[in-house]
């Protein structure tokens, strides 16, 4: 690890030139970095090595690792559309561990609490390392530099740029499937444990040497809708159970019962309204997460006042962004991963509920994707800083905490705003500079705490529309001092050593920012 | 010597923003810190630094100081470190007092008292955002909130929140305890910033008075010259029945409030959401408080999940005579202020007879009218207090008058 080169990336910080034995590109700016060559494809397969039948199915999860030729050291992509009731995963890697596989990269679209006993299979080797999104237990891992290699924080949109572009090539993908036929056709949108959509696995399924669909609801051919293409599958495994639908709801989806928290949405729904963009036909984006989820409450009440319908509304969809489609105050939900039942129940019965993938959503290299085209997203943070930089990956005490999902990708919309408490037990959350960079500021608009908004001073269009309506509009400084007033100054910097154990990719594959092991 | 600890706060999985500090004094080798802290690599130096310096204030030399830190801010941590000292020696002159960091001008006797926010004064987490809810005022609790156990506690806790603890523009009330205790209290909290005490179970006159008298004591030992107002709350059958004395009993007294799970205990029956057992006592109550100049103010709605069911109690709580209602949680602030706005019809007319009051004053006319209609003083009085209410609810802009 010693021996790699550290340079600084265009936001000043320090980025290896190698990481995990691949070149890396350090951050050049938004926009800056112009992609070459062809995308990457699967090996040419041909339908003669295939049953006739269009039957596709092996007994067993382990049968169908051997039949793709399982090898210790390969790289295996899955999606996480479960969340945190995945239960293929686990099965998966313990058939690795019976065919004495080891050194397996695990790539998937991200990581929860319920693969903690994964820990366990990477002490022993089974797994050399995750690459995806860490969270709780295996963040935690990672974070104490006990896991080998260099963790890869990428977007969602990154994730598939990564894939697409050659960087991470997955041998075999294993995906998740609510419902399928035995072709390979597959839905997330049906079966008695819907999920929604199953999209993230797309681009594994598109690119993997090998895939491999487990189901637990295999239905006659054909699987309609199919979200996943039974042409670009190997072979199907029935198993009893892949996931538990109800835990789909996170302990971020749920609205806020916070005084503070709720005022901060009220402040976010206000401000919104204040904007001229807030006007018939308007999108808007809300993620997962309580202050989020209560801004959306706030401003269809704001919506139904001014009879102002949206033209389009981003998911993560929820039961309340549901029912606002179905009161016609959203004309379509655009949806790239479900959050709870009613939006698995609304993407299967309401055709104006549309499942999308980071592809549509989110490639930044691509020919456009929808981020740029939404007016409003409201998204969260671990902290921010006096240039409206924000984190989400790391907290102030330096430990990696969270993945980044959607978050840089949503950066692109017309207006970004974070609704955040100005601090979290004690710890202020603006500071002078950010401990891990994961969006630059010139992307990031409106802060918003409960002790004012701080507008980005480059809108200067923001700051006119909103001036003298009522909203406590404060400059960033101002709150910032306020806070450290009571807390007693600003926090002190982790302690860190010079060994990197992640690095934050920007959308377009650079890296944006290292995160260093913190002293003991 | 015998070696007594003494331990002051909260600590446990589920404590956030508050600390425990425990204290053993010894006779020799100085002082032994130890310091666990969830914020410990941000803060921790900061909190060693922070405890060494508040044993230092309170001539402390020798002594084992144990803390265990959940996001404490610095005034919560010289409370209960000061507490922890204070329960080992049994007794302590010093005392650790932060350093003022807000100034709050002084208030009027009849300001707005619509809603004033309950906060128990032994949980500091609660404390330092309660300024942001735009209640008229913000009630630091040590009588019914606080355990008995933990009275020293919370009296540190309330002076140096009222220190440090920006509170929005709301008037700083403290309720404090009954009696002789309620008396020590305000040795506590009047030299700190207090602009209002409110004081429970109120049965005579002679109760107001005493606390009255221990104030100025207290006022013109320290040179505090701001008024302090007096809230008697009404909670008994021979309170109600006492009430306009009560009221009339000094003349800080600017409000009575009533309290009714003990005024229900106490006449013998259970209460109800219809308030029926309470009809009679809260119409004596607001004639007391008209008859003697005095704002009466109405107890708390304590279902906070029930939004419809506190809009109707302020309505009719408006409708009966009162100026004002307590609040247990935030979210009912702008219920209660929004209910006691005055309607659009009623902020035409004052508005109409505050221009005609100004109009009359400019040319030096001792007789108000409008139209071929003479206005009374107190319909002019009336229509000042409409006009100040639409504008702090936001119904009408403070710069009024330019645009009329």
């Amino acid at each position: 690890m010693s021996e790699i080169k550290m340079v600084k990336n265009a936001v000043g910080r320090m980025v290896p030139t190698m990481v995990n034995g691949v070149p890396q590109v350090p951050y050049k700016g938004v926009g800056k970095h112009q992609p070459t060559g062809r995308k990457v494809g699967p090996p040419i397969a041909q339908a003669g090595d295939y049953p006739r039948s269009g039957d596709k199915r092996v007994p067993t999860i382990k049968e169908a690792l051997v039949k793709c030729g399982i090898r210790s050291g390969m790289t295996i992509g899955s999606h996480h559309h479960f969340r945190n009731g995945d239960k293929l995963m686990l099965q998966v890697f313990a058939a690795c561990d019976e065919l004495g596989i080891r050194d397996l990269v695990w790539f998937p679209s991200a990581a929860f609490p319920c693969h903690k006993p994964l820990i366990e299979l990477m002490e022993r080797g089974v797994i050399r390392r995750i690459e995806g999104s860490l969270n709780g237990p295996l963040g935690a891992y990672a974070s104490r530099g006990q896991m080998d290699g260099v963790a890869v924080l990428r977007s969602h949109g990154g994730r598939w740029q990564a894939v697409q572009d050659g960087e991470v090539h997955i041998d075999i993908a294993i995906l998740a499937a609510p419902t399928a036929d035995a072709f390979g056709n597959s839905t997330g949108d049906r079966g008695p444990n819907a999920c929604g959509s199953i999209n993230f696995g797309l681009i594994d399924s598109m690119t993997a040497d090998r895939v491999i669909v487990a189901t637990d609801n295999l239905v006659p051919f054909p699987c309609l809708p199919w979200q996943v293409q039974g042409n670009n599958v190997d072979y199907v495994v029935e198993l009893d159970e892949i996931g538990d639908p109800e835990k789909i709801i996170s302990g971020t989806t749920r609205i806020t019962k916070s005084p503070d928290r709720l005022l901060i949405a009220e402040y976010t729904a206000k401000f919104i309204r204040a904007c001229d963009l807030y006007r018939p036909g308007f999108s808007m984006q809300a993620g997962a997460g309580g202050t989020a989820l209560a801004t959306a409450i706030f401003l269809r009440e704001y919506m139904l006042e001014d009879d102002i319908k949206a033209a389009f509304m981003r998911g993560g969809s929820t039961k309340y962004m549901v029912k606002m489609l179905e009161e016609g105050l959203i004309g379509f939900i655009l949806d790239g991963q479900t959050f709870d039942l009613e939006g698995v129940r609304s993407m299967r019965e309401n055709s104006n509920h549309v499942p999308t993938s980071p592809f549509t959503s989110y490639n930044w290299h691509g020919k456009g994707c929808f981020a740029s085209m939404v007016d409003f997203v409201v998204l969260g943070a671990t902290e921010v800083d006096v240039n409206f930089n924000a984190n989400v990956a790391t907290h102030t005490d330096g430990q990696m905490l969270h993945g980044i999902g959607g978050w840089q990708n949503c950066l692109d919309a017309n207006v970004t705003i974070l609704p955040i408490p100005s601090f979290r037990n004690r710890v202020p959350i603006i500071m002078d500079e950010v401990t891990t960079l994961c969006g630059p500021g010139e992307l990031i608009d409106v802060i918003i705490t409960e002790r004012g908004i701080a507008i980005n001073p480059r809108r200067t269009d923001l700051l006119e529309q909103t001036a003298g309506k009522g909203l406590p509009i404060k400059p960033i400084e101002q709150i910032k001092a306020e806070v450290e007033r009571f807390a007693g100054g600003p926090p002190a910097k982790p302690k860190v050593t010079d060994e990197v154990i992640g690095v934050v990719k920007w959308v377009d594959g650079t890296i944006i920012d290292s995160i260093f092991r913190v002293a003991e | 010597m015998s070696q007594v600890r003494g331990e002051a706060g909260a600590r446990g999985g589920k404590v956030r923003s508050d600390c425990w500090v425990a204290f053993e004094p010894r006779d020799g080798g100085g002082i032994e810190l130890q310091v666990k802290s969830k914020v410990a690599s941000m803060y921790g130096e900061n909190i060693r630094q922070q405890v060494l310096a508040g044993l230092a204030v309170l001539g402390i030399e020798h002594g084992f100081v144990e803390v265990e830190d959940a996001g404490a801010l610095p005034f919560v941590i010289d409370a209960r470190l000061e507490t922890a000292v204070r329960r080992a020696l049994g007794t302590l002159e010093g005392q650790i007092i932060p350093e003022k960091t807000v100034e709050i001008a002084s208030s009027a006797k009849d300001r707005f008292r619509r809603s004033r926010l309950y906060l128990p004064g032994n949980t500091p987490k609660l404390m330092y955002n309660a300024g942001l809810y735009n209640a008229d005022g913000i009630i630091l609790d040590l009588e019914d909130a606080v355990a008995p156990a933990e009275k020293d506690a919370a009296r540190c806790v309330i002076r140096n929140a009222m220190r440090v603890i920006d509170f929005g523009g709301a008037e700083l009330m403290v309720r404090i305890n009954q009696g002789e205790r309620g008396l020590e209290d305000l040795e506590w909290i009047v030299p700190h910033g207090v602009q209002l005490i409110l004081i429970p179970k109120v049965e005579s006159a002679e109760e107001v008075r005493a606390v009255d008298a221990r104030i100025g004591q207290i006022c013109d030992r320290v040179g505090i010259t701001a008024p302090i107002w007096l809230m008697p709350i009404i909670e008994s059958g021979r309170g109600t029945l006492e009430s306009l004395a009560i009221a009339e009993a000094c003349p800080f007294v600017c409000s009575l409030a009533i309290g009714l799970e003990d005024y229900t205990a106490d006449i013998g029956v259970p209460r109800t959401k219809e308030g029926a057992e309470s009809l009679w006592m809260r119409g004596f109550v607001i004639n007391a408080a008209r008859a003697a100049g005095v704002q009466p103010i109405d107890t708390v709605f304590s279902d906070v999940g029930d939004e419809e069911g506190l809009r109707a109690s302020v309505r009719e709580a408006k409708a009966m005579g009162f100026d004002g209602k307590g609040c247990i949680h935030p979210r009912q602030i702008p219920v209660v202020n929004q209910e006691f706005a005055p309607t659009t019809a009623q902020i035409d007319k004052a508005m109409r007879i505050v221009l005609a009051f100004d109009d009359a004053t400019a040319r030096g006319l001792g007789v108000v009218s409008l139209g071929s209609k003479m206005i009374d003083p107190p319909v002019v009085k009336r229509a000042l207090h409409t006009v100040q209410l639409a504008i702090a609810t936001g119904l009408l802009a403070d710069n009024w008058k330019q645009e009329a």
